[in-house]
């Protein structure tokens, strides 16, 4: 169903009378970022897909429709999203596309933006305007179709997405070998820097995870010369991404993210770490201070997400400098020049 | 005193003399970029050194209201890196320095004036490479690269220049330096390194570019095959891609090429093809057999009457050769030629080259196509006689050539950016309220509009003139209504 103009009307109405909008696609991710004050703009009932041409490895969808759903529709094609998603429930494409979480495939595949190929969104200012396109290079015009990726709606409703897809892998398979901790980042530093069809790279102690993609015959000859066991099936990779290994579940502490350089060491921070993306993407669950898990990320060079088990107001992403937070406050003044959009999911004044 | 007395008198106390280029002998070779049909002798033109130098520079520039082009190799071919009448133009080519290579971690710290090719020479000994390689590579830098997010012919499969940078330092034109990206493989807040690439100086300058390095593929095979139509050609490419194959790089040359190649450099391309592929796939050597075999079982499919694997790496080198030695061979058979670049969706390539085909003999001018099959890029060759006064001709066909993609789906740019040459061509893809935005958001960047003004985004009063609006005192009737 397409309920632009319902959607415009909204918004238009909204920034006439300044008032703050929190959009909501399948209410998912409510967990994550910080918590908006406003009126919601629901994008459930605007879904569908537009145009799916599987020769052309593009798909147009409509914000609302259910990711589950567009996956589905993919897969019958033999087919999916590169960036493999976290779903957390029943999330939509937009919303997975305005918060920008890619899965483990990410270093491999490339992140949610580097799939998006265009939008059509609802500024602040209730314009309905197009970015980008369906075709896989272009350079015409400022590229504001990527950066609405990740960014929690705040820039605009994205009512419509072309995503580039990808074929999917004739098989993949999971293979674990055990490895103390302080092996596990010289480890997989090694793996990433050879020719091999990695698709997944993880450490869950005691154990390193490797999921290979690919022809049969490549991944056997691959595996065999890794010196790892194979596991039954795939599920890891969705229970990690999907945050159900007992390393999400269990025990009360904060779960952060940091994102850094694959091979620097681990700060001195207290409480237990997963690695994923070959060692980028790395979750803590800690009852350290904010600061100073901020303060480790900046000081390596990366950043931190307090992920989960913060308060709505609590700072959630990496401070930013100064000078860089005066771009993010221009830019949205740009996009959403009376902040009627999720104002404050992301950072306080934005 | 003139303006320029003064400007010159305040930067000697920022860089060295010589680092002061005025002299019209000095100056003429910045007149242009790689679209050499526009011209301008710069006003100034600045070689600074250090960073320290470049933030005092922004600051003068901002404080004297004097506008500024930054220019990395000046290989563009949209004519971003040409002069202003009255403002600097600020070289970036002493900024060439490899900061650092970290081969555990995969990335290079580079300074933006390095050559492109110059990051994978580095890389090379660890067992590593820079994957974007745009034709230009020996020449243009990665600060180029970057401002125009360049392709190549590898990006089919392995991206543009955004997806394999991973961290900037730029400038504002406050001076104030920015970090975007991070060592990992994102960053926080908005995307703004993604919104730096392709944003043709407009929006700050880069000063340091980290990449992302990828491992030397295993083996690669390449694949020619013949074709004795054009469609059946782009068949082929769709079938390839259909079939689940993801080649680094596909490639298409039609006859006229073909033949201007063969005339040049005897490349061993069969001269009665219509359509030319060269498929080229890659990594671990099992993978790369079978995909071979499955790629030439389609073209076989699909009517080739010829498909040749490479045997060695000479064979293989033969097959690029004719296609990297495609634009100095057209070069060869006229006295000049314009080369286009748009991007359409990949099963509208037969098409849309018969539409070319039949612009070109509207406007009576003989057009060769040498480009990116796989992901659509078109390269349109138009060859004409400047002296004979054809330019304007070109340009119009041009612009009609660019039309059409539009019309089918595509866009007026695939790599080469719009710099100046395309600005009338984004009226056609944009509509008022995309450029409006477009102009709000290198606001955000650049309030007093310094950098690098009247590129990239064309005003609504230019777009109106042309026609393709109508804009009363700036005012769009229905402010209210969408616009597509
Ligand atoms: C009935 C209901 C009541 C709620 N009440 C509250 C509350 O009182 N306080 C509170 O903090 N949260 C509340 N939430 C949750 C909050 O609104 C959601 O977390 C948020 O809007 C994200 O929805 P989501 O998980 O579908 O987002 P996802 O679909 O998973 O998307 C995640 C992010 O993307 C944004 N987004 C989603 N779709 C789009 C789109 N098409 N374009 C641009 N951005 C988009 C979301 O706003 C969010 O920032 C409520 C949710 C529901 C369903
Ligand atoms: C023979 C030939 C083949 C080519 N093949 C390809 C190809 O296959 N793919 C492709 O994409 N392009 C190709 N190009 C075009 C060109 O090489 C690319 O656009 C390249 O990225 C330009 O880099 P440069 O350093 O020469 O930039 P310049 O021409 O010097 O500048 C280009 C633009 O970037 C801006 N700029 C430069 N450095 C910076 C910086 N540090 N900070 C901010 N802005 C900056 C300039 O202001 C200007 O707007 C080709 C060109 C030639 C001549």
């Amino acid at each position: 169903m397409d309920l632009t103009e319902a959607l415009q009307e909204q918004v238009s109405t909204a920034y006439r009378r300044g008032r703050p909008l929190r959009i909501v696609g399948g209410g998912s991710k409510a967990f994550y970022g910080r918590a908006v004050e406003g009126e919601v703009l629901a994008l459930g009932g605007h879904r569908g897909i537009v145009a799916y041409q599987p020769s052309e490895l593009v798909v147009t969808v409509r914000g609302g429709t259910p990711l589950a759903e567009l996956e589905q529709v993919l897969a019958a094609e033999g087919q999916m999203l590169g960036f493999e998603p976290p779903h957390f429930g029943p999330a939509t494409v937009g919303g997975a596309v305005a918060a920008g979480l890619s899965g483990p495939r990410r270093p491999f595949a490339g992140a949610v933006r580097d799939f998006v190929l265009g939008v059509k969104l609802l500024t602040g200012r209730g314009e309905v305007l197009s970015f980008g396109g369906q075709v896989m290079k272009n350079v015409a015009g400022f590229d504001l179709a990527r950066v609405l990726a990740g960014s929690l709606g705040t820039l605009g409703v994205i009512l419509e997405v072309s995503l580039k897809v990808l074929p999917r892998p004739p098989l993949e398979v999971t293979l674990r070998r055990r490895l103390p901790p302080a092996q596990a980042l010289g480890a997989m530093a090694e793996l990433m820097g050879r020719d091999l069809p990695l698709s997944g790279l993880a450490y869950d102690a005691p154990f390193l995870y490797l999921r290979l993609s690919g022809l049969p015959e490549v991944i056997e000859e691959t595996a065999s010369g890794l010196g790892a066991e194979y596991l039954p099936d795939n599920r890891f990779w969705l229970d990690l991404r999907e945050q159900r290994l007992a390393f999400f579940t269990a025990g009360e502490e904060s779960l952060w993210r940091l994102a850094w350089a694959p091979a620097a060491p681990n700060p001195d921070l207290p409480g237990r770490w997963l690695l994923d993306w070959g060692g980028a993407q790395r979750w803590l669950r800690t009852t350290a201070e904010p600061d100073a898990i901020f303060q480790a990320a900046a000081q390596a060079g990366g950043h931190a997400t307090w992920f989960r088990g913060h308060g709505p107001a609590d700072p959630v992403f990496q401070p930013l400098p100064p000078p860089l937070f005066k771009l993010h406050k221009a830019l949205k003044e740009a996009f959403d020049p009376k902040r009627i959009l999720n104002p404050g999911r992301m950072y306080e004044d934005l | 005193m003139t303006r320029r007395d003064a400007v010159i008198r305040r930067l000697q106390a920022i860089v060295p003399d010589e680092a002061i280029l005025r002299q019209p002998e000095e100056l003429k070779p910045y007149e242009c970029d790689g679209l050499t049909a526009y011209r301008r002798v710069p006003w100034l033109v600045v070689l600074p050194e250090h960073e320290a130098q470049l933030v005092r520079i922004l600051k003068l520039c901002r404080d004297e209201k004097l506008p500024l082009v930054v220019r990395g190799a000046g290989t563009g071919l949209s004519g971003g890196a040409l002069p202003l009448e009255e403002g600097l133009l600020v070289s970036l080519a002493r900024f060439d320095r490899i900061l650092e290579l970290d081969p555990v971690g995969r990335t290079a710290r580079v300074q933006p004036g390095v050559r492109n090719l110059a990051i994978s020479e580095a890389a090379c000994p660890h067992g590593l490479y820079y994957a974007p390689d745009p034709s230009s590579q020996i020449a243009c830098s990665i600060g180029g690269n970057v401002a125009e997010n360049a392709g190549g012919i590898h990006c089919l499969k392995y991206g543009l220049t955004v997806h394999n940078v991973i961290g900037l330092r730029c400038l504002t034109l406050d001076g104030e330096a920015v970090t975007l990206g991070s060592a990992g493989l994102d960053g926080p807040g908005y995307d703004l390194l993604a919104l730096v690439h392709g944003s043709e100086g407009l929006l700050a300058v880069v000063t340091e570019v980290t990449v992302r390095l990828l491992p030397l593929p295993g083996c690669t095979r390449t694949l020619l095959a013949a074709f004795p139509t054009v469609a059946a050609a782009a068949d082929a490419v769709a079938a390839v891609i259909e079939a689940g194959l993801i080649p680094a790089a596909m490639e298409m040359m039609d006859r006229p090429a073909i033949l201007a190649v063969e005339d040049y450099l005897q490349a061993g391309y069969p001269r009665e093809a219509a359509a030319l592929v060269i498929c080229e796939l890659d990594g671990p050597e099992a993978q790369v057999e079978a995909e071979a075999a499955a790629a030439r079982c389609q073209f076989e499919r699909l009517g080739a009457f010829r498909v040749q694997v490479a045997r060695d790496e000479a064979e293989r080198q033969r097959f690029w050769q004719g296609r990297k030695s495609a634009f100095p061979a057209i070069g060869r058979i006229t006295p000049d030629y314009y080369c286009m670049d748009g991007t359409i969706p990949r099963h509208r390539v037969a098409e849309v080259l018969a539409g070319i085909a039949r612009l070109a003999d509207k406007y009576g001018l003989r057009v060769a196509n040498v480009f990116h099959a796989g992901d659509g890029n078109l390269h349109p060759l138009i060859m004409y006689d400047a002296a004979a006064g054809e330019l304007e001709k070109v340009e119009q066909l041009g612009r009609e050539i660019l039309d059409l993609c539009v019309r089918v789906g595509g866009t007026i740019t695939g790599e080469h950016g719009v710099g100046v040459e395309k600005l009338d061509s984004m009226c056609r893809q944009f509509g008022a309220g995309e450029l409006r935005l477009f102009h709000a958001v290198k606001r955000a960047f650049d309030p007093t509009g310094l950098l690098n003004p009247g590129k990239a985004v064309p005003t609504l009063a230019r777009c109106a003139e042309l026609g393709g609006m109508h804009v009363h005192r700036g005012r769009l009737p229905h402010p209210e209504l969408a616009r597509f």
